[in-house]
């Protein structure tokens, strides 16, 4: 298992480049999901305001 | 008749907000496998005889140096697209793609930087592909800020899928420039005539992140047009509708 996290030597740079990629991915992944939400939140208030406030 | 129906329709913004609907699921977990697979394969295979384990940075590095090119030709072919025959869809596809392409550039540049430390001794050589590879992400860049500059979504739809287009020159220097300047960068292993010389049990797993990321990409891309469409329709019952639906809780507590 050490061997495995060692990466012979380069664990440095090994690990923080497959880090690097995750975070990548992560935030591209979490970017659209944030900016749905708040669209959607918009959206739903600006409806709400225009039909006086009633949902229901 | 009934392809072009379906093909026409898929311009629309709302059928293919219904249409991604269906596909996003099945995107996101053939990324999800795939990925997975390509990773434990890339822990798997055996260590380079020269380079030891450091190797290991080439399953990220040139798959994400493979994404930033495919990004961006898309980016710039549907944006082209968009402008002469003024379909809505690709120039959010265009539009949503600048960001990805940008941050795979951007994971190419760093990860390339990463393993040049041990293997060349440098972080940075002003060598052809780096230096190509740089203003690619500059390229990006642009044209996010300029497609954003503008009042008008239209006009800055319009200037930045120029920029796009003229940029696309930069995409076969970057995949030559190993064969046509000496460079501190390797030539290709891969993509080159004849068959690949890289070990087989290398290849696979590199392939299969290429594949990979080719599904987060659309997986991704998906999740941001979906977005798009959202914002430019937010005027359209539909749109409305499914807002107050996801948002039934809110407004009730923003009411009180």
């Amino acid at each position: 298992m050490t061997d495995f996290l060692q990466m012979g030597g380069y664990a440095a740079f090994v690990w923080s480049a497959y880090g690097l990629a995750l975070v990548v991915l992560l935030g591209n992944v979490i970017a659209p999901l944030r900016q749905r939400r708040k669209l959607l939140r918009e959206i739903a208030r600006a409806a709400t305001r225009m039909k006086g406030g009633s949902t229901s | 008749m009934a392809s072009w129906v379906w093909f026409h329709k898929l311009g629309s913004p709302k059928h293919f907000y219904a249409l991604s609907e269906k596909l996003l699921p099945w995107f996101a977990y053939a990324t999800a496998i795939t990925l997975a697979i390509s990773v434990y394969g890339a822990f798997s295979a055996p260590p380079d005889y020269q380079q030891g384990q450091s190797y290991r940075i080439m399953f990220i590095h040139v798959p994400s140096a493979w994404m930033s090119l495919f990004i961006y030709v898309v980016m710039a072919v549907s944006a082209a697209i968009a402008l002469i025959w003024k379909i809505k869809v690709t120039d959010l596809v265009a539009g949503a793609s600048a960001q990805i392409g940008a941050s795979f550039t951007f994971l190419t540049l760093c990860t390339g930087s990463i393993w040049g430390r041990p293997m060349w001794g440098t972080w940075w050589a002003w060598d052809a592909r780096l230096t190509s590879e740089l203003i690619l992400l500059f390229l990006f860049i642009g044209y996010i800020a300029l497609r954003s500059s503008f009042e008008d979504r239209a006009a800055g739809a319009k200037a930045s899928a120029v920029l796009a287009m003229v940029g696309l020159v930069n995409v076969p220097i970057i995949h030559f420039s190993v064969q046509w300047w000496n460079t501190l960068h390797q030539p290709p292993s891969v993509s080159k005539f004849g068959m690949p010389s890289i070990d087989p049990s290398m290849l696979w797993p590199l392939l299969l992140m290429a594949v990979a990321l080719k599904l987060f990409y659309i997986t991704v891309l998906l999740m941001r047009v979906r977005c798009e469409v959202l914002d430019r329709e937010r005027g359209s019952p539909w749109v409305q509708e499914l807002a107050l639906a996801e948002n039934g809780g809110a407004v009730q507590e923003a009411k009180r």
